[in-house]
């Protein structure tokens, strides 16, 4: 892949754009501030709005990490990844919440609450909570303006009077500095409470919708909800009433993925944050089995891939009966 | 150094990258990696509507991006669009003037006959849409033979170098708003640099347009001329051809031709209306790169509508700005189309859980 | 007496406009179209006040300016000249001065509009509870469990079955639709209330029952109200002053029963001796 010699991929005019479009987001808590979003080389909605945050923001020397889901091996997530490394010479990257100074996040924020000296951006499909009940821009931009959002809360009222509770799964519309409500992006409710009082500045960015909007540090972020109908965030307890740990590191705090096992066909949950987990597993863990784990992990992991079957072998090498009578064979074992 | 550890993702995009490349190539044995000459010139049209939709003149690129994009013209116009965000701007040229247009192809509905003639040139709309099987087997001498009985019993000067505007007769009538006007107006607005704010001016419609996808446009063209509309166009002049790109000489300052760019224009006259007290003309007005009919005249229908929608409030939605220009870059909704492939797995939990809260609450509600 | 509004000379005209179009358009010269010119003089110098508890009546036949008068004083359409002002606690309001924001604030909180057609006031696209909600919410209230016991309330004062809180307006009767619009603009207790033509339309036994319910409103909550309307049927019974209009003109202005018995104008004249 060829890239263009500049740091960071974009010319100096467009991520001097993004600075100063961020830095008015900043000093307008929740405001989207429209920008000349350019188009990368990867998919409008791929995250090219966060892509150009960090592309503008990061510098030599500095540290990324970069989650999809909370992983940081993702496709999407190691994809930006290798972009980002390729376009800015000097950066180090990392998996460690702990090391980053910066950490682009599709869907998740870190378990591991972060600190003053780093710096999230979130990866935003749709920037504009109003838009499911105004179609127009134009008129949005006079709801916010004048901190309208009673359509919203009819919304919100409609679905109680219906459901007996607020539906809204992810994208939890939530009030920055008690004027302007957002769309934190698709982040689960479950990571909605860390927005408030964040210790690290956070910063939204739609490549698509072309605006970047902030949650500055130690600032309010109220979801909005009633007095009498709270904001809840998702349930891990089971029916006994015992909440859910990870499969893995047998953590009972964090927000859990739920997978089909492909061998017993059972539930299993696992934490989504890959890095929590493992910090998690390494408490279970003395550090020198962890570190044998770890190696016997990657070598199992080699070995694999050192004898995965090319295509014209794939048969014969995973004992598949060939024949009628080896079927036979194996039905009668 | 941070320590990444990479596990399915990374290899999993590289056999992907292999396997995409593996299927361009499945018929190696009987036939030849397609050069750019050939998309460029067989693939005429298609070429010109990813250059049109990339948004920069570069024809062997754009080649190049058919090539490496399998023939997707969403992903090979996306390579092209990439490419131009890391291209500096080195001059910005005035407005070209298509009344210079080296013309290809220069067709009236609204007159019989014009000034220069009605000079119908390369085109399918009068073909029979039948095959032509003998172009299954062409050799290649057959198709030399066609390429020199062109070049052949050539008379270059029976036609003229350009050819006037009819919109000019029109105007000279007083059937149109006259020109001075319109040379006054401010800078064109540029959508690579600001952002979208509506209201918005002329120009950043047309240029949204202009890289329009054409399929798109078409649709919401088809809705106003369909029924939606009453914009009754008339086409007053379509022509295709090659435009001189003007620019200042570095130390004389005399304008200067440094190339030329392959421009479809298309001017639409639609119903008259009141302009400072006298009723004329109200003009449609569609350009792209390449030659690309159907485009140019879907942007003039469409320029025409949106026109109406910003000085009326719109009546249909081919007249509504935000709901033409927002959903007419194939980029951006191709994108978003896709990236519904990605992992949502988080959300989908979120979501899982909200139903089983509520299904639960139901049921509570129903043993009670 | 509390006086609540206070309008002067409050004027609307639509078109390019000229010296001539107040002198040569009114009454006298039975048109609001201005002869050299051709715009319409929709209202023109129209001044009154309205005091707590009180209820105005603006009569008129169509093309009277009476609508046009009070769409402007709910911010609705923007007059051409004139002022009004709105006193509520304390505070005395320049409507035709307010910034787009400050005015919606009033609309919202302090004013009150009940509409002819009920698409103008109702969202049509959520429940009848649903609109009383919007209008709570707009005024910052956000406790559920009131909300709903609010609009339970209001559509009962409404006489609106409180089991269909949940449908949506387009599956009300008109005269139930009204009702709603009533209880919407009620929640949150305006001390200002504007009701166009609210009756029109609606059958003779539905309209009494409205109009009985206006009248408990004025009483129970001593809302100022004004009431445009073309039917003197309903100015008898709600007005306690009335201002007749003719051609965008105040032809006639007083207590309402004066009016009834003893019309001045020979316009006022007609109107009270065509009444069925």
């Amino acid at each position: 892949m060829s890239a263009n010699e500049q740091f960071g991929f974009l010319d100096e005019y467009a991520k001097k754009e993004i600075r100063r479009t961020t830095l008015k987001a900043v000093a307008i808590p929740g405001y989207q501030v429209p920008y000349s979003s350019r188009e990368m080389p990867m998919g409008r909605g791929f995250g090219t709005g966060g892509l150009q945050l960090t592309l503008a923001l990061i510098g030599h020397g500095e540290t990324l990490k970069v989650i999809d889901q909370g992983a940081d091996d993702s496709v999407n997530a190691v994809n930006l990844r290798d972009f980002i490394e390729m376009t800015c010479p000097g950066i180090n990257t990392t998996t460690l919440t702990d090391e980053a100074d910066l950490i682009q996040s599709r869907h998740r924020i870190p378990e591991k609450p972060l600190r003053e000296d780093q710096l999230l951006v979130l990866q935003v499909p749709y920037p504009d909570p109003l838009v499911v009940v105004e179609a127009s821009e134009d008129k949005r931009k006079v709801l916010h303006g004048e901190a309208d959002y009673s359509r919203l809360l009819v919304k919100l009222y409609e679905d109680i009077v219906k459901f007996k509770e607020i539906t809204i799964s992810h994208r939890y519309p939530t009030r920055i500095n008690d004027h302007y409500v957002i769309d934190p992006s698709p982040i689960p409710r479950w990571d909605v409470p860390k927005l408030h009082n964040s210790k690290a500045l956070v910063l939204l960015g739609a490549g698509r919708e072309k605006k970047i909007y902030a949650v500055p540090p130690y600032t309010r972020a109220i979801p909005l909800a009633f007095q009498d109908v709270p904001f809840r965030v998702e349930n891990f307890y089971d029916a006994k009433g015992n909440r859910r740990t990870c499969q893995r590191c047998n953590c009972d705090t964090s927000f859990l993925d739920e997978y089909i096992d492909s061998e017993s066909g059972n539930k299993i949950y696992r934490c989504s944050d890959a890095d929590w987990c493992e910090e998690q597993l390494s408490k279970n863990v003395s550090e020198k089995q962890l570190h044998e784990k770890v190696m016997l992990d990657e070598q199992a992991y080699d070995r694999q891939v050192e004898t995965a079957p090319s295509s014209e072998n794939a048969y014969q090498a995973l004992d598949v009966p060939q024949s009628a009578d080896e079927i036979q064979g194996v039905i009668n074992a | 150094m941070g320590y990444v550890a990479i596990k399915g993702g990374s290899h999993a995009i590289e056999g992907s990258k292999i396997a995409f490349d593996h299927l361009r190539t499945k018929k190696s044995d009987s036939s030849a990696p397609l050069d750019t000459d050939t998309i460029e010139h067989q693939l005429r049209l298609l070429h010109s509507r990813v250059i049109s939709e990339g948004g920069i003149y570069h024809p062997r690129l754009a080649s190049l991006a058919i090539k490496q994009a399998q023939g997707d013209t969403l992903e090979a116009s996306f390579i092209l669009r990439a490419h131009r965000s890391t291209v500096p701007r080195l001059a910005e040229t005035d407005a070209l003037d298509t009344s210079n247009m080296r013309v290809t192809r220069r067709i009236s509905s609204a007159f019989k006959d014009i000034p220069g003639g009605q000079m119908l040139g390369a085109t399918t709309d009068y073909h029979l849409r039948l095959f032509r099987m003998d172009l299954l087997n062409e050799s290649p001498e057959q198709f030399q033979a066609i390429s020199k009985s062109w070049m052949e019993d050539l008379n270059l000067d029976s036609i003229p170098d350009t050819f006037p505007k009819v919109v000019e007769a029109l105007r000279n009538e007083g059937l149109l708003a006259p020109l001075e006007k319109q040379k006054n107006q401010p800078k064109p607005f540029d959508i690579t640099r600001e952002p979208l704010v509506f209201p918005l001016p002329r120009s950043a419609a047309l240029s949204t347009l202009a890289r329009g996808e054409q399929g798109g446009l078409l649709a919401m063209a088809y809705t106003n001329m369909r029924g939606y509309g009453d914009i009754h166009p008339t086409v007053a002049e379509l022509r295709v051809g090659y435009v001189p790109v003007m620019m200042p000489h570095p130390i004389t300052g005399k304008p200067m031709e440094i190339g030329e760019v392959e421009v479809t224009e298309c001017e639409v006259v639609a119903m008259y209306e009141q302009q400072d007290g006298t009723p004329v003309f109200t003009l449609g007005y569609g350009a792209c790169f390449g030659n690309n009919e159907v485009k140019a005249i879907s942007m003039a229908i469409l320029d025409r509508a949106l026109q109406q929608g910003m000085k009326h409030g719109p009546s249909n939605p081919s007249e509504d700005p935000e709901f033409v220009l927002m959903h007419v870059d194939g980029i951006d909704s191709m994108g978003f189309c896709t990236h519904y492939k990605m992992p949502h797995y988080v959300t989908f939990q979120s979501d899982m859980d909200r139903l089983r809260a509520t299904q639960e609450k139901q049921s509570m509600e129903e043993t009670l | 007496m509390h006086k609540v509004l206070e309008v002067s000379g409050l004027s609307k005209r639509y078109g390019e406009g000229c010296p001539s179009c107040f002198e040569k358009t009114g009454p006298e010269f039975d048109t609001n179209i201005c002869p050299d010119c051709g715009s319409v003089v929709a209202a023109h110098n129209l001044s009154f006040d309205l005091y707590q508890g009180e209820i105005l009546g603006i009569m008129g036949e169509s093309g009277s300016g009476k609508s046009t008068a009070v769409k402007c004083l709910f911010f609705d359409q923007e007059p051409t000249g004139g002022s009004a002002t709105f006193y509520d606690q304390d505070q005395a309001y320049p409507l035709f001065s307010l910034n787009k924001a400050q005015q919606r604030r009033l609309s919202n909180h302090r004013f009150g509009m009940v509409y002819q057609n009920p698409h103008l006031g109702l969202n049509f696209d959520i429940s009848a509870g649903g609109n009383i909600a919007e209008r709570l919410l707009m005024s910052g209230v956000d406790h559920y469990g009131d909300i709903r016991q609010r609009a339970i309330d209001l559509l009962s004062r409404t006489e609106v079955l409180t089991q269909r809180i949940d449908e949506l307006p387009k599956n009300f009767s008109g005269g139930m639709q009204q009702r709603v619009q009533i209880a919407k603009a009620l929640a949150t207790n305006p001390p200002l209330l504007f009701l166009d033509e609210v009756t029109t339309g609606l059958d003779l036994s539905v309209q009494a029952a409205i109009l009985d319910l206006i009248l408990e409103i004025q009483h129970q909550e001593k809302t100022s109200m004004i009431v445009v309307t073309h039917d003197l049927g309903v100015i008898r019974l709600l007005a306690d002053r009335t201002l007749v209009m003719k051609y965008g003109r105040v032809i006639e202005s007083g207590l309402t029963d004066q009016i009834l018995e003893d019309p001045q104008h020979a316009y006022t004249q007609r109107l009270v001796a065509s009444a069925l």
